[in-house]
């Protein structure tokens, strides 16, 4: 019973993306003609950065696994100790108070300037690499799971104490699953952060050992041999990692929360 | 009725209530209630109806005075009370069957068989059973309440507490669910506490309407209901129960004014 119009705008909904994308690429090679010879190694046609995506391949790889070590550890570590700070946290605002003006401190101190100092203290690779990512996405994890672990409603608690539950019954049966929208809320903005951070660490703390360099590593050597196309292809790479991310964290909430929670019902009511 | 020598399943003996330093909420309440009474408490908002059900239940403590729940304290009673809320707290992440289970899960002592029986039980009573696996948000707001009711039930409680239960329901539903709460009790004999607005429903369901003033919270008048049970659409249409409703309307009505 579809009205005509509405697989007309189906297609209409897969083809202009699609056109958008080819108008791009058109847009990008007009302008790579439109430069003179001595600049168009500036902006490399697709083409070219295709065939350096597959020459460098195995460089980009190996960049790529070892950035990604490095994000899944930090993004791992800021996820399992943000959650239990929160909860720490959850217990009282005087234990709030006392933690957030210190937490406050270490956001808002830019990663570059922390870059050296981690340097210095734990050596470059992947150990710097995943302090970096850690301390880019714990903060916002830690203070979205605490605000939903404060946000219980309240009659839920009344509820609960009624009923003459335990203090561990009331954190982990009650205010943990309540709190499970803004835990994955705080795990998308980590999810987000995490393979930007493992990059941005290991620009300025990675590791130069052959073979254990990530995509920022790679990025220096690129630039520093003028290797354009290659530098493309390695935002490409990065880009594509950071999609993986967000797909994975996007995945989890799904799993957690897609049977009963708003964020994923359909137009049902 | 009622037997000559048993005691009160429930009473008040002198009982203020204050929260902090703040107002006296509730001021020399003093009432008993019988087994398998069903008590509704009416009157102008902050009278401290849900205050009492609070106190009752033991969730929080008299200032002064005494309660005595089945010839112990509140908390000691604490497996032989329900409570159904004004909105159905259920858990969103459980399904029905799951939430019902709740209290049995927190008391503990009652083993899976054992639990999902009296789950299966409690859903046929609300007439829920086809419903059991079904989310919260993918129920209307009438059949979130009677989750809530099984939920209550499941504990077999000897007094159920309900805080304006359906008050947020459009007024067939209302009916209907009066009606079926009504038929429940008569096959479990519990006794009701029953905090409602509507001078309607409160005739309907009680035997007792305790009416009450405010600022502080007192004990202003108290009715008998001597309607037969079970009680049906008819008995909304006969005319005791309309001349109840009037003069309940009127108690309040005067109630409203020594407000003012």
């Amino acid at each position: 019973m579809r009205a005509p119009g509405a697989r007309l705008r189906r297609i209409a909904g897969l083809l202009l993306p699609l056109a958008t994308g080819v108008g791009m690429i058109l847009a990008w090679y007009a302008i790579n003609f439109g430069m003179s010879s001595e600049q168009r190694f500036l902006l490399p046609a697709p083409d070219e950065v295709t065939r350096a995506f597959v020459q460098e391949g195995p460089a980009l790889w190996g960049a790529a696994l070892n950035t990604g070590g490095g994000a899944l550890l930090g993004f791992g570590a800021a996820v399992a100790l943000s959650f239990a700070l929160a909860l720490i946290l959850s217990v009282s605002p005087l234990i709030r108070a006392s933690f957030y003006p210190y937490l406050m401190i270490l956001q808002m101190t830019p990663i570059i300037v922390m870059a050296p100092i981690l340097l210095l203290w734990v050596g470059p690779g992947l150990r710097s690499v995943t302090i970096i990512t850690f301390l880019i996405c714990f903060f916002p994890m830690v203070v979205n799971t605490t605000q939903g672990l404060i946000s219980t409603d309240r009659n839920l608690v009344d509820f609960f104490r009624m009923c003459k539950a335990a203090k561990w019954q009331e954190i982990f049966l009650l205010r943990v699953p309540a709190a499970l929208p803004y835990f994955f809320t705080g795990l998308r903005i980590g999810g987000t952060l995490a393979p930007i951070g493992a990059i941005v660490g290991d620009f300025y703390a990675g590791n130069s050992a052959g073979g254990q360099g990530g995509l920022g590593f790679l990025a220096i050597i690129y630039s520093s041999r003028f290797q354009m196309g290659a530098l493309f292809a390695t935002a490409a790479v990065s880009c594509a990692l950071g999609f993986i991310f967000v797909a994975g964290v996007i995945a989890l909430s799904w799993l957690a929360l897609h049977k009963w929670h708003d964020s994923f019902s359909h137009t049902e009511n | 009725m009622s037997q000559v020598a048993a005691p009160p399943i429930v009473e008040l003996k002198d009982v203020d209530k204050r929260f902090g330093d703040g107002p006296l909420i509730l001021d020399k309440m003093s009432f008993a209630a019988e087994r398998g009474d069903f008590i509704t408490l009416i009157g102008p908002s902050g009278c401290g109806k849900s205050t009492i059900l609070r106190l009752i239940s033991g969730l929080i403590p008299v200032s002064e005075g005494r309660i005595v729940v089945d010839g112990t304290d509140p908390s000691g009673a604490v497996e032989r009370l329900a409570f159904v809320f004004q909105e159905p707290t259920l858990l969103p992440w459980l399904n029905v069957s799951r939430n019902v289970e709740v209290p049995l899960r927190l008391h503990g002592g009652v083993d899976a068989a054992k639990r999902s029986e009296i789950v299966r039980q409690s859903l046929a009573l609300v007439r829920l059973a086809d419903r059991a696996d079904y989310y919260p948000r993918q129920l209307s707001g009438g059949q979130k309440m009677r989750v809530s009711i099984a939920r209550a039930l499941s504990v077999s409680p000897r007094i159920l507490l309900l805080d304006e239960p359906f008050g947020a329901l459009d007024e067939m539903t209302r009916n209907h669910l009066n009606e079926e709460l009504l038929a429940i009790r008569q096959q479990l004999a519990w006794t009701a506490f029953f905090v409602t607005h509507s001078v309607s429903e409160a005739v309907f369901m009680s035997n007792r309407i305790l009416v009450m003033s405010a600022n502080p919270g007192r004990l202003h008048d108290e009715l008998r209901v001597d309607l037969p049970y079970p009680r049906t659409e008819e008995t909304r249409e006969s005319e005791p129960y309309q001349k109840l409703v009037g003069e309940v309307s009127r108690i309040l009505r005067s109630v409203e004014e020594l407000k003012s």
